[in-house]
């Protein structure tokens, strides 16, 4: 541990971290756009900027590391003043449609615009004009607002181990690009939307379905495999408009194309929402319609005729002739009773489960 | 082109070296950097595409297009600036039916290229065609030589 | 007597254009028929760069007789025949073919140390640097010295880094040496980028291996055996020059493992630059060795603690590396004895505008502007005033003529509001737009900003769009404000040099030329008459003759006239081009 100084506050801290961290861990704000606590630092959008006693010009929070007795100013005029002038150069050469981003209300770069009181029209001039063509069913890549961070760059490397992404071009050009700028064609994991602090990376599913203030948060695990990420359901009049994962979960916000952008089945008119027992005996074929096929039952008729079959398979053939085979989209307590089921009550050994394929 | 690829491979595990210098050899053996060897440098080295086509969009020397057959290079430098190379370059860019940032025709007949000064100042504005000097060049001739250009 | 005459003719790249291949051909010829015995060289004709003060008075031949020098300027064939007849065989030199004064001046206040060698050594040949005294400084270290004390003395020499913000060589070895790690990289950083500067493609053309001996000595220092050449692929002969030198040493031992039978191993590769300015800065060269896009990265950590490969790393600019063998053959205390108290030695620069005498210079540092301008430059060539020096290219500022008497170091330059930066120095007089040329310095900066900060991304682009619309006569009142508060802002918090160093440029036009500015957006004026688009054009009525030679120049058919009678400029058409004032024989344009 050594002891540094922050806004005149001693504190305590860890050798080895940045200032930005010794800074968060004492609850002291210090803005940042591209800078992420689980990718490598970047200090490309200069806002983490603080003044260290003994440099002659401010040094960025988010890529020096604490040294002892340092002494460290997080807030002067001076500073804020840069900070400001650094927003109105990139809200300079960012559209100003807020009203219609998707990000709006959910969006760090509008957020720090709001506490500086900038609108980015100062230094009007040329803006990057880039024609939006991702014929990708998943991710929407508005470019224009890009700032550049690089996060979506990282976590594409550093992260998913893809690389579908990298920086192209240089100075104001530059430009986040896919091998000769071709259509996204990754594994659609989302994790750069996930990480991106504007509006420049959105999911095409969940364009206009809502904005965040009118979308109600449920917190849940993914249906999908055994992993069992934690997710959180964002809620608009009872269907779900996006999902996302939240940082401080297990998963650290990560997921999958699946868990991501595979919820659309929840709100399918297509969705079984009570038992069907089969009408036709197999053997028999099948009727066009499915009403033909099944009919409704109530959970009890349904167990009940699932019961006396199991039973009467037993009796005819033996317990080795049934098998159970589990889902992993259930959760480890599930798939221990369905073993448990199966092997003493059933009687057999032959039980499996799809994630082990 | 695999031959010659595989030769600059082998160059570059020989002597260790970076993907600048594999860019580097490709542009001097094709004139730019074709896709094809992008593709093939990145599947034989396990490196994303996306990295090379990143670091060939950064450095000023490479190319992403053939240059085309004929060459007409336009000085910028301030000399000619004063005495009109952007009417030349607008002149032409109409004649070649030069669009956006492009800087070669489709056919592949012309490239036309901006340069700082070459140094000729006194012969204002200059414009090389394929190598050779016009001193004094104005829009209307070159048309004109272009125009001939293009009938052989 | 004879046999002691030595003719050398200049062949660098002026030499030739002014017809060097001709009078060095009629010099043999002359000597051959007059039956005398006399060696021709080819004075520069593989060192450009010995000559470059002297080009502007090409050819040049030097006739050395019995020790004595004399040196002639303007050299044509046809006079090659007088100079053997009268001077050579004749012994009487053809004084009004002889340099003047002036062209002693130029030498006159120089100390050459690291272009001493540059112009009178083969760079092809290895035995003519190794005859000159070269190499012995790394023998005698690899036998006698330790590491440290190496670092000592070049700690005593006050040397200090010439590729620009001047950092002490000595003590950026130091910290390398002390560096934890295994392995450690010297790199020389050839990446010479400026326009303007040509000091470093200089050296290496010239004296190749005194650049890498100062590797060896630095290498040895910090205890790194490989080393890097950064260079622009811009400079062929430079790179020719060098792979050459890199393969004698090789051959002679030099270079490669357990050099002069000693522990110390170690090797050079040549990197080759792809175009990218910012590569000089050293985070993105380190970078674009990695075979990465060349962009800066957060310092600190520094590259002597973690460059090259995550392993400690140092870079020196060539002329840095250049000095090193010198001073470790002559003595810290020889070198210190030049310079000020905080700048020691000498430092080239490139000396070009509007100046007499355009060429490379080295110059003891404290030397002032004046001295340089006028005693060594010789002055405008127009006779104009000159109305400031630009130094240290697009990094550096605008000194206007009331501070000529400035010492020109690391600290007084930067006090000015510019730098000594690699070296470049031109030189501006009335007819130069101050406004005109901080925008064409911004210009190249931001076409050559790499784009990962937002300060110089962004904020560059800016400065430009209103230096733009500044000098086409579209300035708006609050314009000097929003330049001043974007370039404050630029300097203080870009990421790398680059962009700190950017707005120099124009925070000292704005400092010093507030007027000019202040001209061009208030009055729509240019007062230096280079802003096409603030001039206006017109014809005297009293003096044209109607000849109708600017009508027929006008790009945009704006004069118009009968024959024999003045004609008039419609101001509307007028693209102010300037063509009808070129070409009027009679003084009859006006523009203001």
């Amino acid at each position: 541990m050594v002891q540094i100084t922050i806004d005149g506050k001693k504190i305590d801290v860890p050798e080895g971290i940045t200032i930005l961290e010794a800074a968060r861990r004492n609850g002291i704000y210090i803005p940042t756009l591209c800078f992420h606590p689980r990718l490598t630092y970047f200090g490309g959008c200069r806002l983490c900027i603080v003044e260290v006693k003994g440099f002659l010009r401010p040094v960025t929070a988010c890529t020096t590391t604490v040294n002892k007795d340092m002494e460290v100013n997080t807030s002067t005029a001076e500073l804020e003043e840069l900070r400001k002038l650094i927003l109105e150069l990139i809200l300079s050469d960012h559209p100003h449609d807020c009203m219609l981003c998707e990000k709006a209300g959910a969006c760090t770069l509008q957020e720090l615009a709001y506490t500086y009181g900038v609108d980015g029209f100062q230094f009007a001039g040329e803006r990057r004009r880039y024609s939006k063509r991702d014929g990708n069913p998943f991710i929407e890549r508005d470019l224009e607002k890009c700032i550049l961070c690089g996060r979506c760059v990282k976590v594409c490397r550093e992260i998913q181990g893809v690389e579908a992404i990298d920086f192209g071009y240089r100075g104001f050009k530059a430009k986040i690009c896919t091998n000769f700028e071709e259509d996204l064609d990754c594994e659609f994991c989302g994790q750069c939307v996930q990480v991106c602090p504007t509006g420049a990376l959105t999911g095409k599913l969940w364009a206009r379905k809502g904005r965040q203030m009118s979308l109600r948060e449920v917190e849940t695990v993914c249906p999908y495999c055994g992993t069992g990420c934690n997710i959180t359901v964002h809620v608009n009049r009872n269907e779900i408009a996006k999902v996302t994962a939240r940082e401080d979960s297990w998963n650290e916000g990560w997921l999958c194309v699946k868990g991501r952008f595979g919820y659309r089945f929840a709100n399918s008119p297509e969705r079984l929402t009570v038992p069907l027992i089969r009408k036709v005996p197999r053997g028999e074929g099948a009727p066009e319609k499915v009403e033909d096929l099944f009919r409704e039952a109530t959970w009890e008729e349904a167990l009940d005729l699932v019961a006396s079959r199991l039973l009467e398979i037993k009796e005819a053939h033996g317990p080795d002739s049934i098998a159970g085979l589990s889902s992993a989209r259930c959760t480890n307590e599930e798939n221990y009773l369905f073993q448990k089921f199966i092997r003493a009550v059933v009687g057999t050994n032959n039980v499996d489960h799809c994630a082990r394929l | 082109m695999k031959k010659k690829l595989d030769q600059i491979l082998k160059k570059y595990h020989k002597r260790n070296e970076n993907i600048i210098f594999l860019l580097q050899e490709v542009q001097e053996s094709f004139g730019y950097i074709p896709r094809e060897a992008i593709d093939y440098f990145a599947r034989k080295l396990q490196i994303a595409p996306s990295k090379f086509y990143g670091v060939a969009t950064f450095y000023a020397q490479f190319r992403l297009t053939p240059m085309g057959k004929n060459n007409i290079t336009v000085c910028c430098g301030t000399a000619c600036h004063v005495r009109g190379a952007e009417r030349i370059i607008s002149g032409l860019r109409r004649e070649l039916g030069l669009d956006g940032e492009n800087d070669t025709t489709e056919d592949g007949e012309f490239t036309l290229e901006e340069v700082a000064c070459l140094g000729t100042c006194s012969f204002a504005p200059v414009v090389l065609v394929n190598g050779d000097v016009r001193g004094r060049a104005n829009a209307d001739r070159l048309v004109k030589e272009i125009r001939k250009m293009k009938k052989k | 007597m004879e046999n002691n005459v030595v003719i050398r003719v200049c062949m660098g790249p002026a030499g030739i254009a002014a017809g060097g291949r001709d009078v060095l051909e009629r010099f043999r010829e002359a000597l051959a028929s007059a039956g005398l015995d006399a060696s021709v060289k080819e004075h520069c004709s593989s060192h450009q760069v010995g000559c470059l003060g002297l080009c502007a008075r090409d050819v040049l031949v030097e006739v050395h007789t019995d020790g004595q020098k004399h040196t002639y300027q303007y050299v044509k064939p046809d006079m090659v025949e007088r100079i053997v007849t009268e001077h050579i065989a004749g012994g009487k030199p053809v004084s009004e073919w002889l340099v003047d004064d002036s062209f002693d001046a130029f030498y006159e206040k120089q100390v050459k140390v690291v272009l001493s060698h540059c112009g009178v050594l083969d760079p092809e040949d290895i035995d003519d640097y190794i005859a000159s005294g070269g190499y012995e400084a790394i023998g005698r270290i690899l036998k006698k010295c330790l590491p440290e004390m190496v670092i000592d003395e070049i700690k005593a020499s006050g040397l200090r880094g010439r590729g620009g913000a001047g950092f002490p060589t000595g003590l950026k070895w130091e910290l390398a040496r002390e560096a934890a790690g295994d392995r450690k990289y010297m790199i020389c950083n050839a990446d010479e980028g400026d326009p303007g500067a040509f000091m470093d493609r200089a050296v290496i053309e010239g004296n190749p291996h005194a650049v890498i001996e100062g590797m060896m000595i630095g290498a040895f220092s910090i205890g790194a055996s490989k080393g890097y050449v950064y260079i622009r692929a811009e400079y062929p002969l430079a790179v020719e020059r060098l792979k050459l030198a890199i393969a004698q040493a090789r051959k002679k031992g030099l270079l490669g493992k357990a050099i002069l039978g000693t522990k110390f191993s170690f090797d050079i590769e040549i990197k080759l630059g792809a175009g990218a300015f910012v590569c000089g800065e050293e985070t993105a060269l380190i970078a674009s060795i990695e075979g990465e896009r060349g962009m800066p990265r957060s310092k600190p950590p520094f590259p002597v603690n973690r460059g090259l490969w995550q392993c400690p790393t140092v870079i020196n600019n060539v002329e840095t590396l250049a000095n090193i063998p010198y001073i470790m053959r002559k003595g810290a205390s020889w070198f210190a004895s030049y310079g000020t108290e905080k700048s020691r030695g000498t430092k080239v620069f490139a000396l070009t505008g509007k100046i007499r005498n355009t060429g490379l210079i080295e110059v003891p540092m404290g030397i002032t502007l004046r001295e340089i301008l006028y005693d060594i430059g010789g002055g405008t060539e127009s006779g104009k005033e000159i109305k400031a020096v630009q130094t240290g290219g697009p990094s550096g500022g605008c000194i206007p003529a009331s501070m000529f008497d400035l010492h020109v170091d690391y600290e007084s330059l930067a006090k000015v509001g510019s730098i000594v930066g690699s070296g470049g120095m031109i030189v501006l007089d009335e007819d130069d737009c101050m406004v005109n040329m901080a925008r064409y310095f911004i210009q190249f900066t931001q076409a050559e900003s790499c784009g990962k900060c937002v300060p110089c991304r962004v904020g560059t682009k800016r400065v430009l769009e209103i230096l733009d619309r500044i000098t086409q006569g579209r300035g708006r009142p609050d314009d000097i404000a929003k330049l001043e508060r974007l370039c404050k802002g630029i300097k203080s918090t870009s990421l790398c040099g680059l962009g700190q160093t950017a707005p120099n440029p124009v925070l000292s036009t704005l400092k010093y030329f507030r007027e000019e500015y202040e001209a061009h957006i208030i009055d729509k004026k240019c007062p230096a008459r280079v802003c096409k688009a603030l001039l206006t054009y017109w014809i005297l009525e009293e003096t044209c003759t109607g000849c109708g030679a600017c009508r027929r120049a006008c790009p945009a058919e704006a004069i118009s006239g009968e024959k024999k009678k003045p004609h008039r400029i419609d101001p509307e058409k007028c693209i102010r081009c300037g063509m009808c004032y070129e070409v009027c024989k009679f003084s009859s344009v006006e523009r203001e």
